[in-house]
């Protein structure tokens, strides 16, 4: 069996496919909050409680309507999505013109509240989510078992944010987006719907954390606490990754999984803090970010 | 002015009667900590214009702080509380060093990340005791002469020294150093092009601001004999703002009235939820208690779309507009 | 003049107090108050917390609701599994509540910080759910008495058999607090003495979600048994992560503290063959398949271990008031260490001077789906384990209360 530094490389493969498996959330949510910021200039706090709330919906779609995974998929992005507009235009609206610093603090108070309902209606321990049929069982990959579910994972978010990437960079609705960021007024000015433009990218902003609280579903409990530390970890990819370039985020989420489950391997009791470590080495060599442009 | 001496010393004997008037101590005490944490996290928020996100890291810091110099090492408590206090502002050093290096938005995440990156140092590191914290932290004796033990004493000692914290920042803020923080707030760019180093002046504000936050941790380390992970969380730095936020930012009564509805909040929502449970027979009501969440929530969405400038802001607009109404 | 008149007026009515005061001890404030902090919202939520809090109230109304005229009324609270909010809600329960005993834990860490305000306030604290030995060890006091399980008969009971089956090479995975460092100890003593090692352990965070790394590295290690030295949700993801990952093809999994909840929630296909150490099971007998149709009634599934408890110390509080005539803590300690506990929870339970009480433990094996008849039919009594054999003997305790005999 071949050692690196000390370590079997079984092991060392399985962590990093197990980081991958971790890097993919953050690829996708770390995409949803770049998108939503790069639109509104707000810092989405309540990011990760939409994302439980998109765990829920799968849970409560198969429990109370007997709905299957496959379906919930694509249901509950939309209604995590429909949620998002709802926000949008009752509340996140009127705090454009203020400081932004408002928009933080309100996301971060709709956090508390989307945390204290579910806590109060459904307790902290969690519900447990079923594998669907089709993902389960394990693939002996040789060095490791990897159940089929994680791959399909990994595929999922590979596929969702390039998607996006290419609708954002590539068609005449992602150049839209962009040139909405630079001068909103101008391409309101060209006739186009601004403030809807706007609302529908928050709405997919928060699609996105919906997705991908329904790929975890499976993998961890769905519990009203599920977000929250994993959203400044987030914040803490996005700072390094930069805020500016949609591939960046992407990116930097992937390569912090990595990053994260190597460090569970070699320095275990370091694998919570490593990425606000690197997140203090980039802010110290490269303030805008590694893929940042600075605004 | 002499006036405003006058209320202030009136307000300190009324507060030290308190106790004798048979309100529970350690809940005042509880407010007082928890008001020159606001009162702290004011003067950088309120005054330079800095959202921190991350307070809780000094609050967290100077309790382990002093809690670890008391427990193990035995320090006199007067010597514990300063070494707490000390911690949080190297903590706050190092901290807005890094944090100040991005403005706006950047500089609030970056606050949040270092801080939850020190709250999983804690969890980790075996000094603090990861999930069972530091417990049993001896009193001790203030200059030797009076007994901590006791919750009265201890009462009128931690009443002087929310005075004194109190003090400090209404110097501050009263001050030509202050002057300049004002100035920062209100156009950064300005204050650059009349020669000012905004950069050194922020960063003064943060230590100062970290060190007072300090003074708040290791003196509740002192009152609850323990430090643990709540003092650390996330959840406090948000709670400070909001505290911040319902009394008025950029008031310097705000943030004591804002802990002290905050503080009441949390003890006594339990209580509201089962009377409200008993009259309207709703069960679930009974359950509120464990939301204080869902309340503290509620409130901070109130506050930032309809309520911005805080109790103290909106009682100071209603009376100028008072004034100005009986003047025209 | 005056002044003799006062005087007199004053002896009279001191003379007439006194003898109310040599009257027999009071309760005090007129009423008997129950404190109960536990965790109510967080990995232990089931096992104990709100329906833990049922189970009470079924003991003061079997005891008719109040005692010689005065009310007894019970006080809940949720620590949320944090040291802090326990000890500061017991605090102030006692300063201003005037409640006169404390139940509960489900958290080694917040019973230890209850534990130090009940002795400082000199008021009996009756610890259900948490787990740590130190209790009676240690950190032991005149005002603890620590009932249901502790982490020295859970390794007595499933270290032990786990070792006689031939899993002799073992790996944990440890929740990282107080309890979960204590059963692990506890059980590494015990798996040495008879013959086994321990090749390592990994730390997880209490409430983790994910241990799929974790059971990665206790793979790699080789172990014949996975020592599961955590309990509730963390109990219940890391059998369904090593489910899921394979590791029960090549590892025993030895559950070191599991309630019949967990059970329920992975279903006994994940779990069938399981051994576990617990103290009660609703159908050991026909006083406890009757107390436990009850609780069913009020909260929809049959109760745990840690529910019968606290009925059964509450219980035995509001027979020491009955009998003492008080609710004065020096009198109840007192009573509680001379009297026995005979009741659907435990017969011939006794209380010892180190506050451990003892009583026969059982090693229960998960059933298999066959031989399960009905829903909550999940475990099959493997050995009973006898008290003395189970718990610290006196010899062996580190407090300060024990007469060395």
């Amino acid at each position: 069996m071949t050692d690196i530094f000390g370590i079997p490389i079984q092991a060392l493969l399985g962590q990093l496919l197990l980081g991958l498996v971790n890097g993919s959330f953050y690829a996708v949510l770390s995409l949803g909050l770049a998108v939503i910021f790069g639109l509104l200039n707000v810092i989405n706090f309540a990011h990760g409680a939409l994302y439980m709330v998109g765990a829920f919906a799968a849970w409560m779609g198969l429990t109370y309507f007997g709905i299957n995974y496959w379906v919930m998929l694509v249901v509950a992005p939309m209604v995590v999505g429909l949620i998002g507009i709802v926000i949008e235009k009752t509340m996140l609206r009127w705090l454009y013109r203020l400081d932004h610093v408002y928009g933080l603090l309100l996301t971060f108070g709709l956090t508390l509240l989307l945390e204290g309902l579910f806590r109060s209606f459904f307790g902290v321990s969690g519900k447990s989510y079923p594998v669907p049929d089709l993902m389960r069982g394990a693939t002996n990959l040789g060095f490791m078992v990897l159940p089929n579910y994680r791959a399909w994972v990994v595929v999922a978010s590979l596929v969702v944010c390039l998607a996006t990437w290419f609708v954002i960079e590539r068609t005449k609705l992602g150049a839209y987006l962009r040139a909405g960021t630079e001068n909103p007024r101008l391409v309101e000015a060209f006739g186009i719907n601004v403030p809807l433009m706007v609302t529908l990218t928050y709405g997919f902003g928060v699609a996105l954390a919906g997705f991908a609280g329904v790929l975890a579903a499976p993998i961890l409990q769905v519990s009203p606490l599920m977000g929250t530390n994993l959203i400044i970890t987030v914040f803490a990819v996005v700072v390094i990754g930069g805020m500016g370039s949609i591939l960046g985020a992407i990116l930097t989420g992937l390569g912090l999984g990595v990053v994260e489950g190597l460090t569970k391997v070699f320095y275990p009791e370091a694998s919570s803090t490593v990425v606000f470590v690197l997140m203090v080495l980039v802010l110290l060599t490269r303030p805008a970010g590694l893929f940042g442009k600075t605004k | 002015m002499n006036r405003r001496l006058l209320a202030c010393v009136v307000l300190v004997v009324i507060a030290g009667m308190l106790p004798l008037m048979n309100v529970y101590p350690i809940f005042v005490m509880k407010v007082m900590c928890y008001a020159l944490f606001a009162c702290a996290f004011n003067l950088l928020m309120g005054y330079t214009g800095l959202l921190s996100f991350g307070h809780a890291a000094f609050l967290g810091s100077a309790a382990y702080a002093t809690g670890y110099a008391l427990k193990t090492w035995g320090l006199p408590t007067e010597l514990g509380i300063l070494f707490g206090v000390a911690v949080a502002a190297g903590v706050g050093y190092v901290m807005g060093a890094l944090a100040i290096r991005r403005s706006g938005i950047y500089f609030s995440m970056i606050t949040l990340a270092l801080a939850q990156m020190l709250y999983f140092f804690f969890l980790q590191a075996p000094f603090t005791g990861g999930e069972d914290g530091l417990q049993s932290i001896p009193r001790g004796t203030l200059l030797g002469i009076v007994d901590l033990s006791n919750d009265l004493s201890l009462y009128y000692v931690v009443l002087g020294i929310f005075v004194i914290g109190l003090a400090i920042i209404y110097r501050t803020v009263h001050s030509p150093f202050g002057q300049v923080l004002k100035a920062i707030r209100e156009n950064e760019p300005r204050a650059i092009s009349l020669g000012y180093d905004v950069d050194r002046f922020k960063l003064l504000a943060f230590v100062l601001s970290a060190a007072l936050a300090g003074l708040a941790g290791s003196t509740k380390a002192v009152i609850f004999v323990s430090a643990t992970l709540s003092d650390a969380v996330w959840q406090v730095s948000g709670l400070v703002i909001l505290m911040t936020l319902i009394g008025g930012m950029g008031t310097l009564i705000g943030p004591i009235i804002g802990a002290f509805i905050i503080v009441l909040l949390e003890n006594k929502v339990g209580e509201f939820g089962t009377s409200l449970a008993r009259i309207t027979g709703v069960e679930w009501f009974a359950g509120l208690g464990e939301s204080v969440t869902i309340v503290t929530g509620l409130i901070f969405v109130v506050c930032v779309l309809a309520f911005r400038r805080g109790i103290v802001g909106e009682l100071g607009a209603f009376i100028a507009r008072r004034r100005g109404q009986s003047a025209a | 003049m005056k002044t003799r008149i006062l005087a007199a007026i004053a002896a009279t009515g001191l003379a007439l107090g006194a003898p109310a005061q040599a009257q027999a001890p009071k309760i005090s404030n007129d009423t008997i108050k129950i404190g109960f902090i536990t965790d109510g919202s967080s990995v232990y939520a089931d096992i104990d917390g709100p329906a833990g809090a049922e189970a009470i109230r079924m003991a003061i109304a079997d005891a008719g609701g109040q005692i010689n005229g005065k009310k007894i009324e019970l006080l809940y609270a949720d620590h949320q599994n944090k040291p802090d909010v326990a000890s500061a809600r017991a605090r102030e329960w006692f300063d201003q509540q005037g409640v006169d005993m404390l139940i509960g834990g489900t958290n080694s860490a917040a019973a230890l910080a209850m534990a130090k305000i009940a002795t400082e306030k000199k008021k009996p604290y009756i610890v259900i759910g948490a787990g740590s030995s130190r209790l009676t060890n240690e950190d032991c006091s005149p005002y603890i008495v620590h009932y249901a399980y502790d982490t020295v008969a859970l390794a007595r009971g499933t270290g032990s058999a786990v070792v006689a089956q031939g899993g002799k090479s073992w790996y944990f995975l440890t929740a990282d607090y107080a309890f979960g460092h204590s059963l692990e100890a506890d059980t590494s003593t015990v798996v040495k003495a008879n013959g086994g090692q321990v090749l390592g352990a990994i730390r997880a965070p209490l409430a983790s979600s994910d241990f799929s790394s974790f059971l990665l590295q206790a793979q790699s290690s080789k172990a014949q048994v996975l020592g599961l030295a955590n309990a509730g949700g963390d109990f219940i993801n890391s059998v369904k992560a090593a489910n899921e990952f394979g590791l029960t093809k090549t590892m025993k999994l030895a559950g070191l503290l599991v309630f019949i909840n967990d059970i329920h929630t992975l279903g006994l296909q994940a779990t069938q063959g399981l051994y576990l150490t617990d103290g009660w099971y609703w159908d050991q007998n026909a006083d406890s398949r009757a107390w436990a149709a009850k609780f069913e009634q009020k909260v929809k599934r049959k109760p745990s271990s840690l529910q019968a408890a606290d009925y059964s110390a509450a219980s035995l509080f509001l027979n020491a008031v009955k009998a003492t005539g008080t609710d004065d803590g020096d009198e109840v300690m007192k009573w509680f260490k001379s009297n026995k506990v005979n009741d659907m929870f435990a017969k011939g339970g006794t209380i010892r001077a180190d506050g451990r009480m003892v009583y026969d433990m059982y090693l229960f094996q998960v059933k298999t789906p066959a031989e399960s008849k009905a829903p909550w039919d999940y475990y099959k009594v493997a050995q009973t384990l006898p008290g003395d054999k189970v718990y610290t003997t006196p010899a062996e305790s580190k407090c300060s209360l024990m007469k060395k005999s």
